[in-house]
């Protein structure tokens, strides 16, 4: 599934990230690498970005760039 | 000696360049405040060390202009050692660029800043034993209350003086994602994360950044801003314009009535008074607002919450500080376009940006739209501004089709700003357009008046009559028109010397001084901005912007010319 598709408070890992590697190298030059675990805090309305809580770090996505990560659900609770 | 400071955006380098410097760099609680080097000499222990404070880069091999820099920079300048400043608070990103730092071959020195944040968040970390495994030394730091600040710079002097290299055997790769995991796993071993319990930053991000509070606040935080600053200028404009006529009075007795000499000088006279009792009353305000803002860690949740509303106009969220900049002043703005990646993002900002009103044409506006027609006619003119921004927008990235990945940014978390931070903050900018906005300021008032006193100004006037004429405006509104590309407040200024009268009412109705405050809005930026655009964007770009900066204000001039026309 994809981040945008994600509950709120929901912990996922990031899976993968689709597209060329301009969003996979973005993303890795905020820290987010594949296998990276990661919730949802808030989003934005009307389309606007979400708030990813990764690492203790709050960041925010731009929902087209979020849209082309995909996740998997994590067991429940912790990070 | 030269010791540079390297780190993530909002890390704390320019604190702690600023705690010895003495307030070069621009601090700032959002991610790329510092866009271009700073330099600046200390003494640290008798010794005279250059200081190199870095702009805030995830990566060495980073892609915007602004990491570009640190690149740039390490490969040019012999450096004797860096000083890696990492938040505490967030140690598994932070030790990644640490890793890329350690095969550089300089003796590095992390500073673990933030220490009391991170204590605050229940984190406990192991300086020493991480030291020990990179091979480098680890110092407490929390820089904005300069502790740990000495000591740092004695073993970085030391390890530069030694030539103290990371030791052999400390974890190194040259793979990124390799770094990730290691950084992640050095983060688990030295650091244990104690209770952590609902901030206060949460709970104000449940308001801030809620999706319909959100706006409501960011409204209320936006107007009660503007409305202090106005408030502010308001009070201090009439004492201050009255000052400087009694003295300009004075001054011309001095010599004889209409001779060139005192011509010259009360042009000069009311130079100084432009910048002085029109521009600083509302720019000192503002500055020191914005720095509040700033410090505070606002900019990025107005990021946040304007990203799908800046996506209309083909932009992202983070180009939302560019446009609240330029009300401020369009220099900083255009410089600001730098944090962004894409070089179309770059173009469009700093394009957009140079039609907003910075605090010079609000001069112009406060002095004929509002002193005249009320404050209800300034906001129109506001709301007018703002529309016409977004529909530039609009047309300007059709033209050119988004291909950027979209928006991407830290949200760090509130930060209390310290009254010394922004008051030296707001007044190394003021200072910034005393030295560099003020000589043109003067000198354009002065060639103004020498071209009165020849009566040069009608050559001038019907060279641009056609336009004065298409837009209803008084012949000799040209000359001040023209001379706005200096300074945008000499058209306020000038109009009341081209004019003859300073009461604009009587030689201005009020449609023509509405038209005339919407061409000055939006015509060519001023000669600092174009100076800006082209050290940005290129002469090409600079000379595309200004024409369609022309374009726009004719167009939305001669529209707000009919449209009010037909009301009154």
């Amino acid at each position: 599934m994809r981040l945008t598709e994600v509950e709120t408070a929901i912990w996922v890992t990031l899976v993968g990230i689709e597209g060329n590697d301009g969003a996979e190298k973005k993303l890795a030059q905020f820290g987010l690498f594949t296998g990276d675990r990661a919730r949802v805090v808030r989003r934005a309305p009307l389309g606007g970005p979400l708030l990813l809580d990764a690492g203790g770090r709050e960041i925010a996505l731009g929902r087209s760039l979020a849209h082309k990560i995909l996740v998997e659900p994590s067991a429940c609770g912790s990070p | 000696m030269r010791i540079a400071l390297i780190g993530r955006p909002n890390c704390g380098k320019s604190t702690l360049f600023n705690q010895v410097a003495g307030y070069k760099a621009n601090t700032g609680n959002m991610h790329g405040t510092t866009v271009a080097c700073a330099e600046s000499r200390v003494r640290v222990g008798g010794e005279v060390v250059e200081l190199v404070d870095m702009p805030g880069t995830y990566t060495l091999g980073g892609s915007n202009p602004a990491e570009a820099e640190v690149h740039r920079y390490l490969g040019r300048l012999p450096v004797d050692a860096v000083i890696n400043v990492v938040d505490a608070s967030s140690l598994p990103q932070g030790l990644e660029l640490t890793l890329e730092l350690l095969p550089l071959g300089l003796p590095v020195i992390v500073a673990l800043n933030m220490l009391d944040e991170a204590a605050r968040r229940g984190l406990r970390l192991d300086g020493p034993g991480l030291g020990a495994r990179l091979g480098v030394p680890v110092l407490p730091l929390v820089a904005s209350k300069g502790r740990g600040v000495r000591n740092l710079f004695l073993v970085a002097r030391d390890s530069a003086n030694q030539k103290r290299l990371p030791a052999e055997g400390a974890p190194r790769t040259s793979d990124a994602r390799e770094r990730h995991v290691l950084a992640e796993g050095l983060a688990a071993e030295f650091s244990e994360q104690g209770e952590r319990y609902l901030t206060l930053r949460d709970r104000l991000d449940d308001i801030l950044l809620h999706p319909v509070l959100g706006y409501v606040a960011l409204l209320a935080i936006l107007l009660a801003f503007f409305q202090l600053v106005y408030g502010f200028g308001r009070l201090l404009e009439p004492p201050l314009l009255a000052l400087f006529l009694s003295l300009a009075d004075r001054v011309a007795g001095l010599f004889a009535e209409g001779s060139l000499w005192q011509a010259l000088v009360l042009g000069l006279l009311q130079g100084v008074a432009a910048g002085v009792a029109i521009v600083l009353p509302y720019l000192v305000p503002f500055l020191l607002g914005l720095g509040l803002l700033e410090d505070l860690g606002y900019l990025p949740r107005m990021a946040f919450l304007m990203d799908s509303l800046m996506h209309r106009i083909g932009l992202h969220g983070k180009a939302v500080v560019p446009f609240i900049l330029g009300y401020g002043c369009n220099v900083p703005a255009v410089m600001a376009t730098r944090t962004l990646e894409e070089p179309r993002d770059r173009y469009l900002a700093a394009a957009l940006a140079t039609l907003v009103p910075c605090a010079a044409r609000i001069s112009v506006v406060f002095g004929l739209v509002a002193f005249y027609m009320g404050p209800l006619a300034a906001m129109a003119l506001y709301l007018f501004n703002l529309l016409v921004i977004a529909l530039t927008g609009r047309v300007l990235s059709n033209l050119m089709p988004e291909e950027t990945p979209g928006l991407i940014l830290e949200m760090p978390p509130y930060r209390a700003p310290t009254a010394r931070a922004v008051i030296n903050k707001a007044w190394f900018r003021v200072r910034e357009f005393a030295v560099e906005a003020m000589p043109a300021l003067i000198v354009g008032s002065a060639v103004l008046a020498l071209l009165e006193f020849f009566r040069l100004a009608a050559y001038f006037n019907a060279l641009v009559r056609p336009l004065t004429w298409l837009l209803g405006l008084p012949a000799a509104t040209g000359v001040p028109l023209i001379f706005g590309v200096l300074r945008k407040e000499l058209s306020l200024i000038m109009l009341g010397q081209a004019l003859g009268t300073t009461d604009y009412s009587s030689v201005m109705t009020s449609v023509q001084m509405f038209v005339y405050s919407v061409f000055v809005v939006f015509y060519i930026p001023c000669i600092a901005t174009l100076s800006a655009l082209k050290r940005e964007l290129g002469t090409r770009a600079t000379a595309t912007i200004a024409a369609i900066t022309v374009l726009i204000a004719t167009v939305a001039a001669f529209a707000a010319r009919i449209a009010l026309t037909a009301l009154s």
